[in-house]
């Protein structure tokens, strides 16, 4: 039987965690499990404002780990976001289901994570100081850490950063995959390439064959050509009812190819 | 086990009642409040049948804990007629058959009631992307498209 612990403070609710303990933030995920009568013991909350708090200006924009995706559509400043946040869940989830929660969701959900790998973003842990990629979190995604905040570097322009999501139902579906590509550029060569996948691991992780393609080329048909070719180099895909591991391997170059090619289109 | 008073505003009247440890609000609503118009479906977050309006906006309610409600706007199908004067919505549901079986349609409603509130004169893709989290095995979805759209109009022409 679950029972449900409501902090004022995220300070109060870390305190709280650990002993069969899962932090309740939307409630997208977690509240699935308590319907089928498999809910962890405990369902820690809390009220803290400052789950919600958005700062959207400057280079790096921070957002409270209790944001949601209808919040961040809601926001000018985080354009280079709405592509990313439109393609999780459909209106529902996407008025409940928030930024911490999407970290942590299980495949095949998780995309926005994806980009946040792919921008380089790290994540501010309730009650310690300093922030750790995000990438890094993804291998403690069993015993997943209580995160307060999401720093994310803001792109220089829209160019720099894209993101493709592929579902087989639309406008709502979930993954076959996603991949998101951040490739910022110096003098017309890409220095710093960034590309992430989603449902193509145990996590959402760095695709490292197409960066190898990508770093220190222009973005171009060749250099397009070649990060395609490496795309699934590395990858370790799941077999599930939407794609085998085969399918997605096969297909993980084809969809590259386009998310770079509108980059290149700008 | 603990019970909690929960009050919130239900369909604009003040209400109260006591929800158990760790249930959810559509759970809540059907009976320990007594609203049975929105339907459990999944219980998983899938087909939208649950879905309750939260300050305005389509939430789940299966996945929504009843006591998060508290000090919250909720409102549900049963809300929409007022008295035996039906909303434009099910007058238009009405017209176009857009009803079948009629399980998916109090959540159909009250997502279609979300946009309308926000955007008065929607396109049909703007329709269609409000009604993606709900799911209808009877219709195809094109009536229930049409009504929301015919519903629309009518405002406009209000």
């Amino acid at each position: 039987m679950t029972t449900v612990e409501t902090f004022p403070t995220l300070a109060e609710a870390a305190r709280a965690m650990g002993s069969g303990a899962a932090f309740f933030g939307g409630g997208t995920v977690l509240m699935r499990d308590v319907n089928a009568g498999e809910g962890p013991q405990r369902l820690v909350r809390s009220a803290d404002p400052a789950l919600k708090e958005v700062r959207a200006q400057g280079e790096t924009v921070r957002l409270g780990a209790g944001v949601t995706m209808a919040r961040i559509l809601a926001e000018r400043d985080l354009a280079f976001l709405h592509s990313v946040a439109r393609q999780i869940g459909g209106p529902q989830v996407r008025n409940m289901g928030t930024l911490g929660g999407n970290l942590f969701a299980p495949h095949p959900y998780g995309d926005f994570a994806v980009a946040l790998i792919a921008l380089g973003a790290r994540a501010v842990l309730a009650g310690q100081g300093g922030a750790r990629p995000v990438e890094e979190l993804m291998r403690e995604r069993a015993r997943p850490p209580l995160v307060a905040a999401v720093e994310i570097p803001r792109p220089r322009s829209g160019r720099e950063f894209s993101f493709l999501k592929v579902s087989r139902v639309k406008p709502k579906g979930v993954s076959v995959l996603s991949v998101a590509a951040f490739l910022p550029a110096e003098g017309g060569r890409i220095r710093g390439a960034r590309v992430a996948w989603g449902a193509m691991g145990p996590a959402p992780m760095r695709g490292q064959g197409a960066e190898r393609a990508l770093e220190g080329g222009a973005l171009d048909a060749a250099t397009i050509a070649r990060a395609a070719a490496q795309a699934a180099e590395g990858l370790d895909p799941p077999t599930d009812a939407l794609a085998s591991a085969w399918y997605r391997k096969e297909v993980a170059g084809v969809h590259l190819r386009r998310l770079l090619e509108r980059m290149e289109r700008g | 086990m603990a019970k909690k008073p929960v009050t919130f505003t239900l369909n604009g009247r003040e209400s109260a009642a006591f929800a158990e440890e760790g249930q959810n609000l559509l759970d809540f609503l059907r009976r320990s409040v007594g609203d049975l118009s929105p339907k459990y479906g999944c219980g998983q977050g899938g087909c939208g049948g649950c879905t309750v309006l939260i300050d305005g906006e389509p939430h789940l309610s299966c996945l929504t804990l009843a006591e998060a409600a508290a000090g919250r706007k909720v409102e549900t199908a049963s809300g929409l007629a007022t008295g035996p004067v039906l909303h434009r919505l099910q007058e238009a549901f009405m017209e176009r058959f857009a009803a079948q079986c009629g399980f998916c349609t109090p959540g159909m409603l009250v997502s279609a009631k979300a946009l309308l509130d926000r955007n008065p004169r929607p396109t049909r893709e703007e329709v269609i992307e409000a009604l993606s989290g709900n799911l209808c095995r009877c219709t195809g979805y094109e009536p229930i498209i049409e009504a929301v759209l015919d519903a629309a109009g009518e405002r406009a022409r209000a």
